[in-house]
């Protein structure tokens, strides 16, 4: 693509309109994002914060940094933090708010205003949130389980729990947004069928978002009465059942964690065949597998409750709809693989990260393969494997899904390029640390390490020790991109329309985009993925 | 096992080689799909990687190996599937003979109560070679009583009785873990099951309590007549409760017509909310004992009311079990 | 807010966002389909719970059912259903362009759901007489005596108390939030916003409404009505 065009003095969505108000009433769904993208990372911070104050107290067996309740404290907010404030909303609230009305050609999302409600839903939940920290913090576990939630714990459950029930209405309106958005505003041409994979990724897991979030909305309001009102509903003095709560809990947050891999996915969807130069293979089944994620996601959520004390049948029904669920997973995987075949791959930043995922996720999945097993869960419920496993999906596949997106659309956000060599650096530094911190973890939690555990026997002191380096390293990797990135957005060179010759309505428009997305509304004639027709960049992937 | 580097625990129990091997079969299964994973993409990214004047070929898909890929994964999956259901009923059916011990679980700390009367808070003592059941309760939140060594797990609940049972197959002293998070001292509610050869335990059996200990269902008997119960569940058809001889684990029709098992929470649950479920035939009079038993003296309460149904009521089962044992 | 930079004939009340009025509307009509479907899911998950309780509490929960008054839950269902009329009504009038009309037939709509909201305050002020607000004052021996040849357990019988409370409220919540959005469509439908050619406001607020009342339509026999046949 041409080069040396001074891009940035065109008017786009980030010089029309300065001044704090125009960013705080803004309506523009690709300024909604990077508001969304600072709030989030200010979280991730937070959270990330509280992991390494974890890690620092389990390098020894004893529990001598912080006290039992703070330690307590610590693992509850750090879960709370990364589930609630930053993994849930990050790609829909960031990538999927930028980039959904520029895949589909529409002028932004269907309810502007209601965008913005939801970031200022999210705001709201997380200064409660933080005000709760700041005034004590909560104990309970991320998982909120009763009686010890309800009746026992004298810490800040209901600020907490209302928090998080505002939050989830941030993310049940922004799901509803997408949904809308892509029944109603696809340009002309642009049918189901020719729609970016990230696009029906963002739809999958909107539907999880719409119906999953309100039930645990009601649980967690539920809760705060029995906490507030002393209403007997889950307090087994009263006949309540404390496994009800754990049935309506799960039935959320087993789609929820559909809700944080589903955009990564559609992340590395988009990443791989730009990479690769071809279109995905198999683009119908990885859609449709997205789509079967989001509906078996929502038949397995007792597979948590292997030991809770559900009946034998019940636990037989759940492991064997996971195992169904795994599959559409696998399928994703083997398509992504067979998109290298014959391809022609570079090994740019977004590229490193993709394949991370891929990896990555494949490992915590078949992982999950152990946890649905009713023969090896028992034994490793509870303890550091179910840690380990979900810890490779939703950081070695999530979290890498986001840092993957970020960089391959940042010269599109911001009309900058980040240094491209400092980029593969962090995404090794980030594999390497992440392995190294979880990997270890799999081993404890089978030999029998429980989680939440704030002391310890001592012969588990060498792996804890192990982790506890590989989250220093990780720490290094994920801090290295928020420099660089804030260090581009000043000094990076200035991006091309379409950096690395990607396909994709959002790469015809300019670096940044103008307001209105696009000068003339597109009309498309071609399918996803027309790699035959689009040029391989011949610099940029591999600059400084 | 590597004893330097164990990559899981001891295996003390007759479940746990099963466990294992299942797990061992996972994990190369797992290595090996990583593997090919791993080498397929590593492979393509350096085979395919960009040269001068060689295009990328465009292939749209192929309905077959999508098929073959969707459905040999499936067929795998649903083996495992089978094996580990296999392995879970097993693991969750105690046999009727087993030895029946009785957990309290409290915030942070666990009360045993063994049949022949032993007390023992956060350590249990059990023979090798004999079938054990734990009949567990919690007094407050959530607990989880976790045997790594035996690889079994279950969670205990407030107001109800869970099981868990184990064949100790290893003289040793294993881990014994509170594995549900219930408050401060989650991580401190840790003991040890302790497992002895049979000559060693029935001599700690014996040295604990001078004078002998009173068996659980013995101090249940004495309660049951210090409650009054006796007065209304005699041993004949007069009295104005259900004579509870041989009730225990029997189908009990109900005065709205359902019929339950009596279990452990049958029992429990009719000393505490006894208008739950009303005997057909007799009336809602029994008082409600929420509150007036503990957990403990509900334990023995129950075990009592089980002693009434066995062949040899008054002994110690222990002697019994570990005869039906040898016999089998 | 964004500046349209090209001036193109636009319908009046267009979104700049939106190619025409049709795109507009039936985004917004999805939109609020989508979020009822939430909804559902919201009192779902306490529908659920008041599902198995009343399984395993039945003679609680009929107890408890028989102690509301069978009249106020009745005239609180018609109350409904006329608001709901009065709704649909008004999506008429706006549609035909009859403002006046619809204006009156919005105010109706304000008063019935009032008229509900003031007979549940009556409703809940006779269970906080009768003692039956769950927590430290739940006293439910009025119950244990009216029926003595049914069994009931205090305890479970707050649990019926805690659902009715629980579900009652969401619902009076809902309704206090429709009543909101009815008082902005009224204000605006004086001021002669909704005309024949632009009416989806009323049409999507009256979507909620008729939600609302359907909600109640499930809570009234399921809180009122679970055994009223008369007792032996």
């Amino acid at each position: 693509m041409a080069t040396a065009v001074v891009q940035h003095e065109r008017e786009n969505y980030l010089n029309q309109g300065s001044g704090v108000r125009s960013w705080l009433l803004t309506v523009d769904h690709k300024r909604i994002a990077l508001l969304y993208l600072a709030s989030i990372t200010f979280f991730f911070f937070i959270g990330g914060f509280f992991a390494l104050l974890i890690r620092l107290e389990l390098l020894t067996p004893a529990g001598d940094l912080v006290q039992a309740d703070t330690y307590n404290k610590l693992f509850t907010m750090h879960g709370q933090v990364m589930i609630f404030f930053f993994l849930i909303p990050s790609i829909p609230a960031v990538l999927g708010n930028f980039l959904i009305p520029l895949m589909i050609g529409a002028k932004d999302l269907a309810f502007p205003r209601i965008n913005l409600l939801s970031w200022y839903l999210y705001i709201i939940a997380g200064i409660m949130y933080l005000h709760c920290l700041l005034t004590g913090g909560v104990d309970t576990g991320w998982t909120f389980y009763t009686p010890f939630s309800s009746v026992f714990s004298n810490t800040k459950v209901i600020e907490a729990g209302l928090a998080i029930f505002v939050a989830g209405f941030s993310s049940i309106l922004t799901g509803l947004n997408f949904v809308v958005t892509i029944h109603r505003m696809r340009a002309p041409g642009m049918t189901w069928s020719r729609l970016p994979l990230f696009v029906w990724s963002h739809y999958a897991t909107s539907i999880i978002q719409l119906l999953g979030t309100p039930v645990l909305a009601i649980t967690l309001v539920l809760v705060v009465f029995e906490r507030a009102f002393h209403l007997g509903i889950f307090d087994p003095r009263v006949g309540g059942d404390p496994l009800l709560f754990q049935h309506l809990f799960w039935f959320y947050s087993h789609p929820a964690v559909y809700i944080m891999i589903l955009p990564a996915m559609g992340v590395v969807s988009e990443i791989v065949p730009c990479f690769s130069r071809k279109r995905v293979f198999g683009y119908e089944f990885v859609a449709m597998a997205s789509i079967g994620i989001a509906v078996i996601g929502f038949l397995v959520w007792a597979h948590h409750m292997f030991v809770a004390g559900i009946s034998l049948y019940s636990a037989l029904v759940f492991s064997l709809l996971s195992y169904l669920v795994a599959v559409p997973s696998a399928i994703k995987v083997f398509n992504w693989t067979a998109t290298m075949y014959k391809g022609s791959i570079t090994f740019s930043t977004p590229m490193l990260y993709a394949f991370g995922f891929i990896g990555l996720f494949t490992m915590g999945g078949l992982t999950g393969l152990f946890l649905a097993c009713l023969g090896i869960d028992p034994h490793v419920h509870d303890t550091y494997f179910i840690i380990a496993h979900f810890h490779y999906i939703m950081v070695g596949g999530a979290v890498m899904g986001y840092l993957g997106g970020m960089h391959f659309w940042w010269p599109k956000i911001s009309g900058r390029l980040y240094p491209e060599s400092w980029g593969r650096l962090a995404a090794l530094i980030v594999f390497l640390g992440f392995n190294l911190t979880f990997f270890p973890q799999f081993i404890l939690g089978y030999l029998g390490m429980p989680r939440r555990y704030w002391q310890y026997p001592p012969e588990f002191q060498v792996l804890n020790v192990l982790s506890t380096a590989g989250s220093t390293i990780l720490a290094v990797g994920y801090i290295l991109p928020m420099v660089y990135f804030l260090w581009s957005m000043r000094y990076g060179r200035i991006a091309p329309d379409n950096p690395w010759g990607a396909a994709g309505l959002e790469w015809k428009t300019s670096s940044p985009p103008p307001t209105f997305n696009f000068e003339e509304p597109p009309v498309v004639t071609w399918e996803a993925y027309n790699y035959e027709h689009i040029p391989a960049p011949e610099e940029v992937s591999v600059e400084r | 096992m590597f004893d330097n580097f164990p990559l899981w625990p001891v295996q003390g129990s007759a479940g746990a080689a099963g466990v294992d091997a299942l797990y061992v079969f996972l994990v190369a299964l797992s290595a090996f799909m990583s593997a090919a994973i791993f080498t397929m993409i590593l492979v393509f990214a350096v085979k395919y990687r960009r040269q001068k004047g060689v295009e990328a070929e465009q292939i749209e898909g192929s309905r077959e190996l999508e098929i073959t890929w969707s459905v040999i994964p499936l067929g795998i999956f649903l083996f495992i599937f089978a094996w580990g259901a296999f392995i879970y009923f097993k693991e969750r059916t105690p046999p009727h003979t087993a030895t029946e011990v009785y957990v309290v679980a409290k915030q942070w700390m666990w009360k045993l109560q063994h049949e022949e009367g032993q007390r023992e808070i956060n350590e249990l003592h059990v023979p090798v070679g004999r079938d054990v059941k734990l009949i567990m309760t919690s007094q407050d939140v959530i607990h989880s009583f976790y045997v790594p060594a035996f690889r079994v797990k279950q969670d205990v609940l407030p107001g109800r009785y869970t099981n868990l049972w184990f064949h100790a197959t290893r003289a040793g002293t294993y881990h014994l873990f509170c594995s549900q998070y219930c408050g401060t001292q989650h991580s401190g509610m840790i003991g040890q099951v302790v497992v002895m050869e049979p000559a060693q335990y029935e001599a700690w059996l014996s040295g604990g309590t001078p004078g002998g200990a009173v068996s659980l269902a013995a101090s249940g008997k004495t309660l049951f007549a210090e409650l009054g119960c006796t007065t209304c569940h005699r041993s004949d058809t007069q009295g104005r409760g259900p004579n509870l001889e041989g009730v225990f684990g029997k189908p009990v029709m109900l005065e709205d017509g359902r019929v339950v098992s009596a279990d452990e929470n049958y029992i429990r649950e009719s000393i505490l909310t006894p208008a739950a479920k009303v005997v057909k035939g007799f009336k809602p009079i029994m008082p409600v004992f929420q509150g007036l038993v503990s957990d403990e003296q509900l334990n023995a309460l129950v075990a009592f009311v089980k002693s009434l149904s066995q062949p040899q009521p008054g002994q110690g089962t222990s002697q019994a079990a570990a005869q039906e044992q040898k016999v089998q | 807010m964004s500046d349209s930079p090209i001036a193109v004939e636009h319908a009046e009340g267009l979104q700049h966002h939106f190619s025409n009025m049709e795109q507009q509307r039936d985004a917004a009509s999805l939109g609020m389909w989508v979020f009822l479907a939430t909804e559902i899911m919201f009192f779902g998950g306490m529908f659920c719970a008041y599902l198995i309780y009343r399984y395993w509490y039945f003679n609680e929960f009929a107890a408890g059912s028989r102690s509301l008054d069978i009249w106020l839950g009745t005239i609180n269902t018609a109350v409904l259903i006329c608001s709901s009329l009065t709704v649909a009504l008004g999506v008429r009038a706006a549609q035909m362009g009859k403002r006046k009309l619809l204006v009156m037939l919005l105010l109706f709509t304000l008063v019935f759901g009032f008229a509900f909201l003031g007979i549940k305050g009556v409703e809940w002020y006779d269970k906080y007489k009768e003692h039956h607000i769950p927590g430290a004052q739940f006293n439910a021996d009025d119950l244990v005596r009216d029926y003595p040849q049914i069994h009931i357990d205090q305890r479970h019988e707050q649990i019926y108390f805690s659902l009715y409370f629980a579900m009652t409220g969401l619902h009076a919540l809902h309704m206090i939030i429709g009543i909101g959005i009815f008082a902005y469509l009224t204000f605006f439908a004086w001021r002669g916003r909704y005309t024949g050619g632009y009416y989806n406001p009323v049409e999507i607020g009256g979507l909620y409404w008729h939600f609302v009342d359907i909600v109640w339509i499930y809570l009234f026999p399921l809180l009122y009505l679970i055994d009223r046949k008369p007792l032996r």
